[in-house]
């Protein structure tokens, strides 16, 4: 950057004279030597994905999650600084918890997405903080279906309901990157950290604004891109860790849950057959020498 | 001290009809609010008391919260126009920020906030009946403590009590338009004819997709008209 030695990335909320925020762009670097994050917006659910390097062996496998739930319907996960992100997802859950306050019903995604939005923009204002150094996939399911006001005692009568217009669109699944700046923008598919160009390229080859991906095949791809994604890292050692959010009829019944253990071992182990695959294809291996890792 | 509306004592039950401040206008009132094939027709009488003078004999107590959410008020004027206020408020930031109209239920939670919150210190009950596409019409009832009911129909005020057996003979599910408002003002005539709080005319509102009309039926036509408009 040219730009170093001016003393205009010195403090934050301070525009060097061609208009960029040089905090903002630092914090931007942060995020981009983070752990690869995926997010999936399928036809039916979301994924969210995340690469996990592992830095001691002292650490316990499937410990320190990275994936948060902030409400039954809406997971978190985010590459960067990680207490960044921890105080992110905190305030994601009081943004949950104060709509559902006010209105006695799930946030939607998309004003979740905007409030969080507006929380990070406000962290490049002020000299007396930073941005925030990550940068978030949100994904969710706004309910499709009727939901009862919170706390309804009952399920209310069964008639009523006249002049319903049966097709009326509401709900779905639903897919936000919020980056440090405190833009957002609602996606088909995400992804953010250190593969993230690799991780976009894949996802940009599932044709998913298409909207025919299934959740069960989006699982297996989202494990796949982030295993293609580690490839350029190759020497360290990951961890990955996925969740899912379906619609009210699907496997998870609305809510944000890790995919179960089967499933991700399942999903691990056809992108680890996929790789090699692509490496018998892409590289003429040497005769005689057996490939090590 | 929390006003006490009744009491039990030794020589029978107490109720204080005078838990209003001297002057306070109330809505000795009749009002309800019935699910119909279409959506919802909310209805009211017009009779507004302070004590036993009639304040206002064509009163307007079915009150607009959003463009197809509306709700039938009971109780103090002033307490019930407040809380219809701010829910009319809180509505219209919610359409504009979420670039979506609210639902029914949205509306519904909100008004049994402030209702229960403010229990000590309000005297409201109200229906809240309202049509979206995505649920069609559901009509809520929140009584005086600040309780919410989801209900095919709902009827309020003191003129009520009057018209339970009416509407339990004759209400049916599903009616269509017609019938809606003819089960409605059916209700009213008799509530209005036995309540000595009630009385005036009779207002209805019909909320479909179609958006809000409003009907206006006079005792001096013998409740037959004017009728839409």
């Amino acid at each position: 950057m040219t730009s170093i030695g001016t003393g205009y990335d010195l403090q934050n909320s301070v525009f060097s004279p061609d208009g960029r925020n040089f905090q903002v762009e630092y914090a931007v670097k942060a995020v981009e030597n983070g752990g690869t994050c995926v997010g999936i917006r399928c036809k039916d659910g979301v994924v969210l994905a995340v690469e996990k390097i592992i830095t001691s062996k002292l650490l316990k496998p499937g410990a320190n999650k990275k994936i948060a739930t902030v409400d039954r319907n809406v997971g978190i996960v985010s590459s960067g600084l990680i207490p960044d992100g921890r105080h992110f997802v905190s305030r994601a859950r009081d943004e949950a918890a104060s709509w559902r306050s006010t209105y006695k019903a799930p946030i939607p995604l998309a004003a979740l997405a905007g409030r969080l939005g507006g929380y990070v923009q406000a962290y490049t204002l002020y000299s007396s903080v930073r941005p925030f150094g990550v940068t978030a996939i949100v994904g969710g399911w706004d309910s499709a279906g009727a939901l009862g006001v919170d706390g309804q005692v009952g399920s209310g009568p069964s008639a009523g309901a006249g002049g319903k217009i049966p097709g009326a669109k509401a709900g779905g699944p639903a897919l936000y990157m919020i980056e440090p700046s405190g833009s957002y923008w609602g996606y088909y598919g995400a992804a953010t950290g250190k593969g993230r160009q690799t991780a976009k390229s894949e996802l940009e080859k599932l044709g998913l604004a298409s909207g025919n991906l299934s959740l069960e095949a989006g699982v297996k791809e989202a494990a796949r891109i982030i295993y293609v994604a580690h490839e350029d890292s190759k020497d360290k050692e990951f961890e990955l860790e996925m969740s899912w959010i379906s619609s009210m009829d699907g496997p998870t019944k609305g809510r944000h849950q890790e995919v179960p253990k089967d499933m991700l071992e399942e999903a691990e182990k056809l992108a680890k057959t996929a790789l090699e695959g692509e490496d018998e294809e892409e590289t003429t291996a040497p005769e005689g020498e057996t490939m090590e890792e | 001290m929390p006003i006490a509306t009744g009491s039990l004592s030794e020589d029978g039950i107490h109720v204080d009809m005078n838990h209003l401040k001297t002057g306070e206008v109330n809505l000795g009132t009749s009002i309800m609010a019935i699910t119909f094939s279409a959506g919802v027709i909310l209805g009211a009488d017009s009779r507004t008391t302070t004590g036993a003078y009639i304040a206002n004999r064509v009163t307007d107590k079915l009150t607009q919260v959003h463009d197809t959410i509306w709700c039938c008020r009971s109780g103090s004027a002033a307490d019930t126009q407040a809380v219809a206020d701010i829910v009319h408020y809180h509505l219209g930031m919610y359409g504009i920020t979420n670039e979506e109209a609210p639902t029914t239920q949205t509306a519904a939670a909100l008004f049994q906030e402030l209702c229960y919150d403010n229990k000590d210190q309000l005297s409201a009950g109200m229906i809240i009946a309202g049509y979206d596409p995505r649920h069609g019409g559901s009509v809520y009832s929140i009584p005086l403590g600040g309780s919410l009911h989801k209900q095919s129909y709902a009827i309020g005020g003191s003129g009520s009590t009057y018209i339970y057996g009416y509407c339990d003979s004759y209400w049916k599910e599903g009616m269509s338009e017609e019938e809606g408002v003819n089960f409605v003002k059916g209700a009213l005539r008799e509530a209005i004819k036995w309540d000595g709080s009630s009385g005036g005319v009779i207002r209805l509102v019909v909320l479909t997709n179609e958006g809000a009309i409003r009907h206006l039926y006079l005792p001096d036509q013998d409740y037959k008209g004017p009728g839409k408009g």
